[in-house]
């Protein structure tokens, strides 16, 4: 039996009268690419924002490797190698790409900042080790060109690489990616379906995505949760999900004739 | 199937060598220009040239919180009295003490106590460093315009409570008596120190984080940089070195009182910053001089002013009005100071000037 990165248990999100998220249950599997899709305003940005520490769920448990990280603090999760990024691109806008990558090493961090003010050799050399680091992924990611760049001033495509490359640094165990392939064309987003094979695959990652694009969906995925208003109304492989009845009509609505 | 290939990490280049060299020369006249203020007689001219290097002391400290974490902390004035109290304390001799404190007699074993000046300053440093976290624990959490006022709310407790803390500060009635220790090798050696250690530290990886939590607090915790920690210990250092100053300043005024650390004082120093540059190291110290040397000169508005056939008697305070009117002339139009977040290097000094000449001349320090 595989191993489960991450196990959500009947986690539900309460905002004042209104439940965004229902007693939902999910996992992951490791090196599993898992996809969560449903209209506008099915909960899943917040599902996305209770697994990463951004808000606490009214009730319910999820683990991360076994370990509880329920209501932890953000950085606590990304510590204990959850990744993510952002629907809307948050990247530190007037910092370089480099600046980007660096930035988010700093986690793994051991020197204190009397030492790194002061560069004494331990911190220097773990400061050597995260440029090279970043250099790598910028390599890999396709960014090394643009590495002096002032993030704003990159494209948009390149500003959703950098936030997976960014987040790819801070050294995770599984990754979160808000809906990557927002505004990109098709070419752009096969282009990124085949990247985020390559990631999961020389990362050993386990990922989970939300997205809009229904090719890239089906495509990537090997496993499918519907959400939709706060409840999981389907779960299930592509081509499951593709042939299921509830899943459709909650995309087009029901027929008032067969209703 | 992309291949990740190995980064040539960069080696010293001759154009880094280069900047080292103009870094030297530059340092060396300014030792000079030092060494000819020391033997000035000119006592106006040695008195605004210390309080320049002050002023870049008290800018630096604000500029870390404000300009490199992003948090708009007002708070400054507070930890400059924290530090400027703890100074004159110290230095003041004994029998100077017992005859100020008339109301109430000092406490023990302040009365007695004097310590050397540089030591005055780093524990007055520390004082503001602990009282910056007592007060960083219910402000921190607070965001924008709510931290502001917090921290600007503090700030006035600090001041009310020396006003108050007869037998400890003398209260209303101020110290006076201050052993002139700011000489220019003090003030402008803790004013390098300062700049050195800013731009350690903030290209630091410790640096970039605070960085991060000024472009995007989500973000930045996200990526795992813990935002409590990390803006606690740039409030304390910014106290610190707050303090610092404040300590150069009582030594510097000879007299201090708590009035000298209203809110204003907080005002004045965030000038500087704001017209520097929100998160530029350079762009402070090059505006401390313009603020400073600019308050000086414009006192000839405070006298009697002729124009034509316009006469006036001198109204106190002109200056002010004038200076006031020019920030707002640098926000308006120049939001981002003289620098912005960038600062003045060699390499961009030399970008500057061939884009200006034109042609290969100004290239030098290329």
């Amino acid at each position: 039996m595989r191993k489960k990165v991450l196990e959500v248990t009947d986690v539900t999100m309460q905002f004042g009268g209104l439940i965004a998220v229902n007693n939902l249950s999910l996992f992951s599997d490791f090196q599993e690419i898992v996809a969560l899709i449903g209209p506008n305003g099915a909960g899943k940005t917040t599902a996305f924002n209770m697994i990463t520490g951004v808000y606490k769920p009214t009730s319910g448990h999820i683990a991360l490797n076994r370990e509880n990280i329920t209501g932890m603090r953000p950085d606590r999760i990304a510590y204990r190698g959850l990744a993510r990024t952002f629907q809307n691109i948050r990247l530190f806008k007037a910092l370089t790409v480099m600046e980007n990558v660096v930035i988010s090493q700093h986690l793994r961090l051991k020197s204190g900042w009397i030492s790194a003010t002061l560069r004494l050799p331990h911190y220097v050399a773990e400061n050597k080790l995260m440029r090279e680091k970043a250099g790598e992924l910028l390599n890999f990611m396709g960014l090394w060109d643009v590495r002096s760049e002032v993030a704003s001033s990159l494209p948009y495509g390149m500003q959703r690489k950098l936030e997976i490359a960014r987040a790819l640094a801070t050294q995770p165990v599984m990754l979160l990616l808000d809906e990557p392939a927002a505004g990109m064309n098709p070419a752009e987003s096969l282009e990124l379906t085949g990247l985020i094979h390559n990631i999961r695959d020389n990362f050993k990652l386990t990922i989970l995505l939300i997205e809009h694009h229904m090719d890239v969906v089906m495509d990537i995925s090997d496993r499918i949760y519907v959400l939709d208003y706060g409840n999981l109304i389907a779960m299930g492989t592509p081509s499951e999900i593709q042939a299921n009845d509830t899943v459709i009509q909650a995309y087009l609505g029901v027929d008032e004739n067969e209703a | 199937m992309m291949q990740i290939k190995p980064v040539q990490p960069s080696r010293p280049t001759k154009k880094s060598w280069i900047s080292m060299i103009l870094t030297l020369v530059l340092l060396a006249a300014v030792f000079f220009v030092l060494l000819g203020l020391q033997g000035t007689k000119n006592a106006l001219v040695l008195r605004i040239a210390r309080l320049c290097a002050i002023n870049i002391t008290l800018a630096l400290a604000m500029n870390l919180i404000n300009g490199f974490t992003g948090i708009f902390s007002l708070g400054q004035a507070g930890f400059m009295a924290i530090g400027a109290y703890t100074t004159a304390l110290l230095t003041i001799p004994a029998g100077k003490k017992a005859m100020m404190f008339m109301l109430t007699p000092l406490i023990k074993p302040l009365d007695t106590l004097t310590l050397p000046f540089g030591v005055t300053l780093i524990i007055g440093g520390l004082i503001a460093a602990g009282a910056a976290f007592l007060i960083g624990v219910p402000c921190l959490r607070l965001r924008g315009d709510y931290l502001a006022i917090a921290t600007l709310g503090f700030s006035e407790i600090i001041r009310v409570f020396i006003m108050n803390a007869q037998g400890l500060t003398n209260g209303a009635q101020g110290l006076k008596s201050i052993p002139a220790n700011a000489t220019v090798w003090w003030t402008y050696g803790v004013a390098l120190a300062v700049i050195v250690f800013m731009a350690l530290f903030t290209s630091s990886s410790y640096g970039r984080a605070l960085k991060a939590i000024r472009e995007d607090e989500i973000a930045a915790e996200s990526m795992g940089v813990s935002l409590f920690a990390h803006k606690m210990m740039s409030f304390m250092i910014s106290a610190f070195l707050a303090a610092v100053g404040g300590g150069l300043l009582a030594a510097y005024n000879g007299t201090i009182g708590q009035d000298m650390f209203r809110v204003i004082q907080t005002y004045n120093v965030l000038m500087i910053v704001v017209m520097g540059g929100m998160g530029s190291i350079s762009g402070s110290v090059i505006a401390a001089f313009i603020v400073t040397i600019g308050q000086e000169w414009l006192r000839v508005l405070d006298g009697p002013i002729n124009i034509g056939p316009l006469h006036t008697q001198g109204v106190a305070g002109m200056r002010m009005v004038v200076f006031s009117a020019l920030l707002l002339i640098i926000i308006v139009f120049f939001r981002n100071g003289l620098f912005g977040t960038s600062e003045a290097t060699w390499s961009a000094i030399g970008t500057r000037l061939s884009s200006l000449s034109g042609h290969k001349k100004g290239g030098a320090a290329q």
